[in-house]
């Protein structure tokens, strides 16, 4: 190693940096093998921290698909439920409740929420951040208040319906989805750059167009994925709809009328004392996780796809 | 034997070597040798064989086009396209030590190479004094006079001292762009390395900044070897000692080092006629 790169009789200024120069690189010498041995330790240390965080969900799947997986078949998900010791018997009831209540909540909240995220993009002040924060407050509301708030506004007495409801369900759903399509919409909205914005406003388009054509276009893969997510959340919520289905055991499409759901079905069968019973519910509970996997596959799929046109 | 000037085998014009007295040996004068080095992102190659020497305590301008390979190039140099994916072929050289050998240590070579991006990156939560540091502590530099005295040095350098001696506690974020980019030089020197690479330094600061940097360039050279990526020709002819010169190659993808050779042959009287039409603002 080159001892100094300065010729004998330079002057003092390049000695002083030749001597620092050498005091850098030895220290840098010796502090390198500590700083790889804490390198690597840090990233066993990652390497833990993701297994530690993915063996629960691959355990949690894992059994799930082996208790439920026996239950499923096509009369499974085609067939109502049969009445408590007869053999057979499915739950086309709550995979059409879920599909309902869940699409309703969908038609619901995703307006709302788009509206209100496209309002947090535009304006900044006080009704703003007011939105926001109560965005963040109603994201932290436990969701069996959600069910409760449901049940007071539309069943209890003196109510808008006065009885238990499929759309009592629904709404409260759309209560729960809210706050997560407004925050996951605020932020796919914002990573549309500003420079697009102004340079739509620019070339004498109209505001609401400009949102039309660049806000939510260039957000559109964003505001799918938050959707589809804040949808997979709805779908598996159990404790909103404990106060407002009431539950059914045929297949009801008419959402004025009491309705089953796939977590409520799971919620009632686990815990009747019979393995008929109990069987029902780990087959329910093994299409209720597919149900959401698939969702979040699509929510994936969708927006790598959007984004691959975008480009 | 060739010291100055360096060609590469992606010269077609068929001079040789262009030869110029010198007493000393090639390693005594290049800080940085590249040998047939080659850059390419996956199946595309980015620069090809390029062979160049950056010449101690002098600045070396790297010119051309965009998109021919020029910060490429200068990334190979302190192994950055390390984390990008890149796969880099060929020697470098840093004084003696040779850059891509299975047993060298990426931040060794960073140690001794500096590096200035194109927009000042002072680290927006440290402090003026915390930035220029920086280098020195997660180098494992403890001593408080040690750091005291080297950032002290190291503002001088960069002509930053007398502006920021009174608030060296305050956040680096509240300096003005150029003083930013100096921020950054400093931070870049006060490890003091042996080379510093320069990406466009001046590409987002305005005329006045720029000057200021152009100059602070000129000094630093006494004391360090600049490799300095710029798009600008009066920039390379203001600052430069040397200059090399990139452009695209025959396939139109894959940049190449057309010509290299002491500033002012390549302006004045350049070989090759690729040259000749870039330098005069025919093409590129």
């Amino acid at each position: 190693m080159s001892t100094t790169v300065f010729p004998a009789g330079a002057d003092d200024v390049a000695d002083a940096i030749g001597t620092r120069r050498e005091l850098v690189r030895d220290s840098a010498r010796r502090s390198l093998a500590r700083r790889r041995y804490w390198g690597r330790f840090a990233i066993a240390l990652c390497v833990v921290a993701v297994a530690v965080s993915l063996a629960p969900l691959v355990a949690l799947v894992a059994y799930t698909t082996s208790r439920g997986i026996r239950a499923v078949s096509w009369s499974f998900l085609t067939h109502a439920p049969t009445p408590p010791g007869i053999p057979g018997g499915g739950i086309s009831n709550a995979i059409v409740g879920s599909l309902i209540i869940v699409g309703l909540a969908v038609a619901m909240a995703v307006p709302v929420g788009t509206m209100c995220a496209l309002f947090l993009v535009e304006r900044r002040g006080r009704l703003a951040g007011a939105l926001r924060f109560a965005a963040d407050v109603l994201t932290g509301v436990p969701s069996i208040a959600l069910g409760i708030f449901a049940y007071a506004v539309l069943i209890g007495p003196g109510s808008l319906i006065g009885h238990f409801s499929g759309l009592a369900g629904s709404f409260a759903l759309a209560v729960l989805m809210l706050p997560i399509v407004i925050r996951a919409s605020e932020s796919a909205m914002r990573s549309v750059p500003r420079d697009l914005w102004e340079a739509g406003l620019a070339l004498g388009v109209r505001r609401s167009r400009v949102v039309r054509s660049v806000v939510l276009r260039g957000a559109l893969p964003g505001l799918v994925t938050g959707n589809l997510l804040a949808v997979a959340r709805a779908v598996g919520e159990t404790a909103p709809l404990f106060v407002t289905i009431l539950g059914a055991s045929l297949v009801v499409t008419n959402p004025l009328q009491p309705m089953n759901a796939l977590p409520y079905t799971i919620y009632s069968l686990a815990t009747q004392p019979t393995s008929a019973a109990q069987q029902i519910a780990w087959g329910t509970a093994f299409v209720l996780l597919v149900l959401v996997l698939a969702l979040s596959v699509v929510a994936r799929f969708v927006s790598a796809r959007l984004n691959r046109q975008a480009r | 034997m060739t010291i100055d000037i360096t060609t590469t085998r992606g010269m077609s014009s068929g001079t040789g070597p262009e030869h110029k007295s010198s007493g000393a040996a090639a390693n005594a004068t290049a800080a940085v040798s590249l040998r047939d080095v080659n850059v390419s992102f996956g199946k595309h190659r980015v620069v090809r064989d390029v062979t160049l020497d950056l010449v101690r305590n002098r600045v070396t301008a790297l010119v051309g086009p965009s998109g021919c390979g020029k910060t490429t190039i200068l990334r190979a140099i302190n192994r950055l396209h390390d984390d990008t994916g890149g796969k880099v072929t060929g020697q470098v050289l840093v004084g003696d030590l040779d850059v891509y050998a299975r047993d060298t240590q990426p931040e060794l070579v960073r140690s001794r190479v500096g590096m200035v991006f194109q927009r000042p990156n002072p680290f927006p939560t440290m402090s003026i004094f915390g930035n220029v540091v920086a280098g020195l502590r997660l180098n494992g530099v403890r001593s408080k006079s040690v750091l005291r005295e080297a950032a002290e040095a190291a503002l001088h350098h960069a002509a930053l001292w007398d502006l920021v001696k009174d608030r060296l506690d305050s956040p680096a974020v509240k300096l003005s762009g150029g003083q930013q980019q100096r921020l950054c030089i400093a931070r870049a020197l006060a490890v003091e390395p042996e080379v510093l690479l320069m990406d466009e330094p001046c590409s987002s600061l305005d005329p006045i900044a720029t000057a200021k940097i152009e100059e602070l360039i000129t000094h630093l050279a006494t004391d360090v070897t600049i490799g300095l990526v710029t798009h600008n020709m009066f920039q390379a002819t203001r600052v430069s000692d040397y200059t090399a010169v990139f452009l695209l190659g025959d396939d139109r993808a894959t940049g190449e080092l057309v010509e290299y050779g002491t500033t002012k042959t390549i302006f004045n009287s350049p070989r090759d006629p690729r040259t000749k039409a870039y330098v005069s603002g025919e093409v590129g």
